[in-house]
């Protein structure tokens, strides 16, 4: 009962190694591009879990900081991403990114 | 929980920001020369490849000027530990520079590229975004601005390779690059996150000191360690984090290619020296042994597979720009066999290798571009007869490949040279990985010298064509360039000694 009703920084981090562990099965299985950058999401969010759970344990600023800027980079990047995809739609007429494999060894 | 700050103390952050500015000017010429580019670019009408191209170069030749006065500077940390200022950082800044002013000139040579391209606009603008990018991950202290720096020019460079968007090879190099580099950040943030949680601290000098201090647990560290190579070893396209090159340097424009083999990788290499020289603790008892797996045996392990995969899989391939690519992941193995024997012998020879293999990779992929310009493809057989047709590029690429093999007279092998005796300096604990970078030299001596061997020794099947004329610029660059790489394998004491001075580093204590 202890466990449950006293949430500590064991949870925290519980959470946050599922979701990164969610986050590199989605990167792995999936073909689909789009998921795969969603799974690249949960991994980031994961990290974010981390620095915000450390950081209000240790009393520093510094991990509510970083967990700030990878918000921003996180969208920076699904902009970047999603443009890329959409060109390669154009092009290949999908998204499964083992269709997309016009170089070979 | 957190007071407000007292005057007097935001009267000292003030000063503190005063004095950062003032050595990060640089930088802030750089994002300056940035914008002017977008704003040329909107404001001009009509095609103005050219005119964009030399404000680029001059713009970056510029920056020498503000980078040389950085040398009077002492080694100082600005920005609350976010950024630093020392040799290391001045030399990284000369040379990414010097990177994205070859890239331009390479990109002004590319026919193709220039015609189908519909707008040219940004390309520039983002090539000097990458040099900021490239600069600030070389200068980062802090993981929050590695992350920071690593992701702008990682961001740029998803964008420079897909930048043909009608063509199917660039798009598709252009998302594998994206797949594969937003994973590895993520992995590396992630790991990022796990050592912030040892340490409390984010400012790598504070990590090693805090890391040497407490002492961590084996088991996260490795986790965390892992993570990391992870981010690092993609940036720098070391195995097993090299899937993505192949692909990303055969689909990219051309000079983009030639950019990220170069300039990419070389500031992978310096952040990955200053994490593992400053961040990581070495020596003591207590500290060697990670459940059996330090940072030196994860390099070993990554650079003994980069020698020999890249090598090896390079004999099959046809296409040459793909065949650069394997080279390039095999040169990743050479350079991190001087960052793990950590002396200063060792910085130094990586840093002189960095330089030579600016020289002589750029300048292979200029020749191939030249020839491609020619005759359309980059396939090996269609190089068949053509250093009668092309003199000056069959030569000069010849000289580009023979130093890439590491044989003398050439740049190329005196950075072997250097690094090979970095590494029996040692002792005899590193014989053995000197002599599997000898014998994958030898390997590579032949897939290099294949394309040599169709150029002079081979009859072209097409009806012989008058000899081309390229343009007067890119003969004359392509011929500097070859002179520089046999002049520098014989004269190469100005270039040592600047490698020498450049391997001091702020917060280094192991040598």
């Amino acid at each position: 009962m202890e466990l449950l009703t006293n949430i500590g920084l064991n949870h925290y981090l519980t959470i946050s190694a599922l979701l990164f562990g969610f986050g590199l099965f989605a990167v792995m299985t999936r073909r689909n591009a789009i998921v795969i950058l969603m799974g690249v999401e949960l991994i980031l969010n994961a990290a974010n879990i981390n620095f915000l759970a450390f950081s209000k344990y240790s009393g520093g600023m510094e991990g509510v900081m970083f967990s700030l800027f990878i918000i921003v980079l996180a969208a920076a990047e699904a902009a970047i991403a999603l443009a890329i995809v959409i060109n390669i739609y154009k092009i290949f007429r999908s998204v499964d990114v083992s269709s997309i494999d016009t170089m070979k060894e | 929980m957190f007071e407000l700050p007292s005057g007097a103390e935001i009267q000292s952050i003030i000063a503190t920001l005063k004095t950062g500015v003032g050595l990060f000017i640089p930088e802030i010429y750089l994002s300056v020369l940035f914008m002017l580019l977008i704003v040329v670019d909107l404001v001009v009408k009509g095609r103005k490849n050219n005119l964009l191209a030399s404000l680029t170069v001059l713009g970056l030749a510029g920056s020498f000027f503000f980078i040389s006065r950085q040398h009077a500077v002492k080694a100082a940390e600005i920005f609350f530990g976010m950024y630093v200022l020392d040799e290391f950082a001045v030399f990284f800044k000369y040379f990414f520079v010097l990177s994205g002013m070859l890239t331009v000139l390479v990109s002004v040579a590319d026919d193709e590229f220039n015609r189908k391209v519909r707008s040219i606009g940004e390309y520039y603008a983002l090539i000097v975004a990458m040099v900021v990018g490239m600069i600030m991950m070389a200068s980062s202290v802090d993981l929050l601005m590695m992350f920071l720096s690593m992701e702008l020019v990682g961001l740029t460079a998803y964008v420079l390779t897909g930048y043909r968007k009608d063509d199917a090879r660039s798009s598709e190099g252009a998302l594998k690059y994206l797949v594969y580099g937003a994973v590895s950040s993520g992995l590396m943030v992630y790991g990022f996150s796990l050592v912030y949680g040892m340490t409390g601290e984010t400012n790598i000098m504070k990590i090693g000191a805090e890391l040497a201090l407490h002492g961590y647990d084996p088991l996260l560290m490795m986790l965390a360690s892992l993570l990391i190579i992870a981010g690092f070893g993609y940036k720098i396209g070391a195995v097993p984090f090299h899937f993505w090159s192949p692909d990303v340097y055969e689909g990219a424009p051309t000079p983009i290619t030639a950019y990220l083999s170069v300039g990419s990788k070389a500031a992978g290499f310096a952040i990955l020296m200053r994490f593992f020289y400053v961040a990581i603790p070495h020596g003591g008892e207590p500290f060697q042994d990670i459940v059996g797996m330090d940072w030196v045996m994860l390099l070993i392990a990554l650079s003994i597979g980069s020698m020999i995969y890249g090598n090896v899989v390079a004999l099959w391939q046809k296409n040459v720009k793909r065949m650069l690519a394997y080279s390039s992941i095999a040169h990743a193995g050479y350079l991190l066999l001087g960052i793990l024997v950590m002396d200063e012998l060792g910085t130094q020879a990586t840093l002189f290798y960095l330089l030579g293999y600016l020289l002589m990779n750029i300048g292979a992929f200029y020749v191939v571009i030249l020839i491609a310009n020619r005759t359309g493809s980059e396939n090996l057989d269609d190089y068949r007869g053509l250093g009668r047709k092309m003199p000056l590029a069959g030569a000069a690429l010849t000289v580009f490949l023979i130093s890439l093999v590491g044989l003398p007279p050439t740049i190329g092998f005196v950075g072997k040279l250097m690094i090979f005796s970095a590494l029996l300096a040692k002792g005899s604990v590193y014989i053995w990985l000197a002599l599997i970078g000898v014998l994958t030299s030898v390997i590579s001596l032949y897939y290099y010298m294949l394309i040599p061997l169709n150029m002079y020794l081979r009859e072209s099947q097409q009806p012989d064509e008058a000899p081309a004329q390229g343009g007067m610029l890119h003969q004359a660059a392509i011929a500097v360039l070859m002179l520089l790489t046999i002049y520098f394998g014989l004269f190469f004491q100005p270039l040592t000694d600047f490698a020498k001075v450049s391997s001091s580093m702020l917060g280094l204590s192991i040598y």
